[in-house]
């Protein structure tokens, strides 16, 4: 038996979209669809995506961030084990106020996803119970993955 | 008054069984452990920030120093993301190529995984069995593209090179030869009583906390939860393949291993069914030589050796990418080391090290 996973459908987005009538906008089509949710409704949104019948995304497949200079954007990709969809979840934030909630509480699986993006790009996520460095070393300074960022000449490396 | 306390141990990053170099601090109550930090990025390169000043094709090599003992299909992930951004058609036989190499590169991890289980446990005799059998897999490599290891082998569009002629009737040779190889591990190390003692019931991730720590791969088969990528969001030719997804039921070391070495008959299963149907044709599409894909970004998984490995990419039009992030599955699955390892032996640390198998030039990227 062969299953083939599917976006959201619009119907699902509709409601979606209704249950969050400010501060979610819909970007893209098909395969590069996405749900851009501000930040202080992205909790909200992702516990509804988890427990709501409807969706049931329980699986947390990627995480990760990149930088458009003036604001940084965080990408969560999920995955529904029951109904075999996935949608793409972004949220922003700005290059100057680099905060955004975490979502461990929800899927502890983002642990070290969350660790990696504070590592290499600099975001905070509140309610992470244990945010530190885990690639680097914990002297590092900066965020190499940063666009902004300038590799030390030789012998200026390190800590 | 007798008193008792705990003391940290440091295993690793210099440990046989981290299989590379790891560091778990280990937090003992005797031989007992209450707590395991994995601290990892001894290997870091920095592989995400290099992608951003190379072109997309130049990317291909480094994604083979990632899990480089299943370097095949760190190739097509990453050339399947491409080619999805691109809206890239691969010529049939490419697929068909593609899919034979990247399961017989399945087998060859998977044996690694057997081998240094065994030698983990302390069984050498069981390494070399299947450090002997993986050989045959690298001189096929070897007969296709030149390298044992970093094949560099899937481009962007289809493959480097279209196969020898030795190569099928080589492959079938290993593939009748499979069988009896696979009897003699299980003689060695499945019908073994030391083994299966220390694997069975040990270490048990039932299917909620595989979830919760978001497992994939084997290791999340072995707790029963059905989920393989190939079946679920098919990629490639895949679903043209008859094959089974072997589950496990308890989720312990012995469930991890079982998966491992019933996912190896599968991939013999795909491997001769897609020699027999090996079209003829072109094994590259007609793909510039520059690459400028359009602006946009696009996220593409597979079913790896280790788990799901998927390639975030974010082009900005230009020859080189934006961004590139891997999501890699041993770096994930890290993750239940924590939580398993709690109120296990020593020893055993060892074991569900083994049997998770994370492969650290992955994990560190």
């Amino acid at each position: 038996m062969n299953m083939t996973q599917q976006m959201l459908s619009n119907e699902a987005l509709q409601s979606l979209q209704e249950k969050f009538p400010e501060g979610m906008q819909i970007i893209g089509e098909g395969a590069q669809q996405a749900i851009v949710v501000e930040d202080q409704y992205l909790l909200d949104m992702m516990n509804m995506l988890k427990n709501d019948a409807a969706y049931q995304f329980n699986m947390l497949s990627n995480l990760t961030a990149v930088d458009y200079l003036d604001y940084l954007e965080i990408i969560y990709h999920l995955y529904s084990l029951p109904l075999l969809s996935t949608v793409t979840i972004k949220t922003r934030c700005l290059a100057n106020q680099l905060i955004v909630p975490s979502v461990t509480a929800i899927w502890p699986s983002a642990d070290f996803q969350e660790r990696e993006v504070y590592d290499l790009f600099g975001i905070s996520f509140t309610g992470h119970q244990d945010l530190r460095r885990i690639l680097l070393p914990d002297e590092f300074k900066g965020h190499p993955l940063r666009k902004d960022y300038k590799m030390p000449i030789q012998g200026e490396r390190g800590a | 008054m007798l008193k008792t306390q705990t003391y940290t141990l440091n295993m690793g990053p210099q440990h046989p069984s981290t299989h590379g170099v790891l560091q778990m601090v280990l937090e003992l109550d005797g031989e007992r452990v209450v707590k395991a930090v994995p601290h990892m990025g001894y290997l870091h390169r920095g592989i995400e920030k290099l992608a951003e000043s190379r072109t997309y094709t130049q990317f291909i090599p480094y994604t083979d120093r990632l899990d480089y003992v299943s370097s095949m299909g760190n190739n097509l992930g990453y050339c399947q993301t491409v080619e999805k951004l691109m809206n890239i058609e691969v010529p049939e036989r490419a697929e068909y190529l593609r899919v034979i190499m990247t399961e017989l590169n399945r087998i060859a991890s998977h044996l690694l995984f057997m081998s240094s289980l065994a030698i983990d446990l302390g069984a050498t005799t069981g390494m070399i069995y299947g450090f002997r059998d993986r050989e045959h897999i690298l001189d096929l490599f070897d007969m296709v593209c030149g390298a044992r290891l970093t094949y560099n082998y899937i481009r962007i569009g289809g493959v480097m090179a279209d196969i020898p002629a030795q190569f099928i009737s080589q492959t079938q040779k290993f593939l009748e030869d499979f069988p009896e190889m696979l009897k003699e591990y299980h003689n060695l190390l499945t019908g073994n009583e030391i083994l299966y003692y220390r694997l069975k019931d040990t270490a048990v991730i039932d299917g909620k906390l595989a979830m919760e720590v978001g497992l994939t791969g084997p290791c999340l088969r072995a707790s029963g939860i059905d989920y393989d990528i190939r079946k679920v969001d098919s990629y490639g030719v895949y679903d043209r393949f008859d094959f089974r997804v072997p589950l496990g039921e308890n989720g312990d070391n012995w469930d991890r291993y079982m998966v491992r070495m019933d996912e190896m008959v599968e991939s013999a299963k795909i491997i001769s069914q897609a020699l027999a149907k090996l079209p003829d044709g072109p094994i590259l599409a007609n793909v510039p030589k520059v690459l400028k894909p359009p602006v946009g970004e696009m996220y593409h998984r597979i079913e790896n050796p280790r788990g799901e490995l998927g390639y975030y990419i974010v082009s900005d039009g230009t020859t080189k990418p934006y961004r590139i992030h891997v999501r890699r599955p041993s770096f994930v699955n890290l993750q239940a080391l924590g939580p398993v390892c709690k109120g296990l032996m020593i020893a055993d640390v060892v074991a569900i090290l083994a049997t998770l198998d994370p492969l650290m030039g992955e994990v560190d990227c």
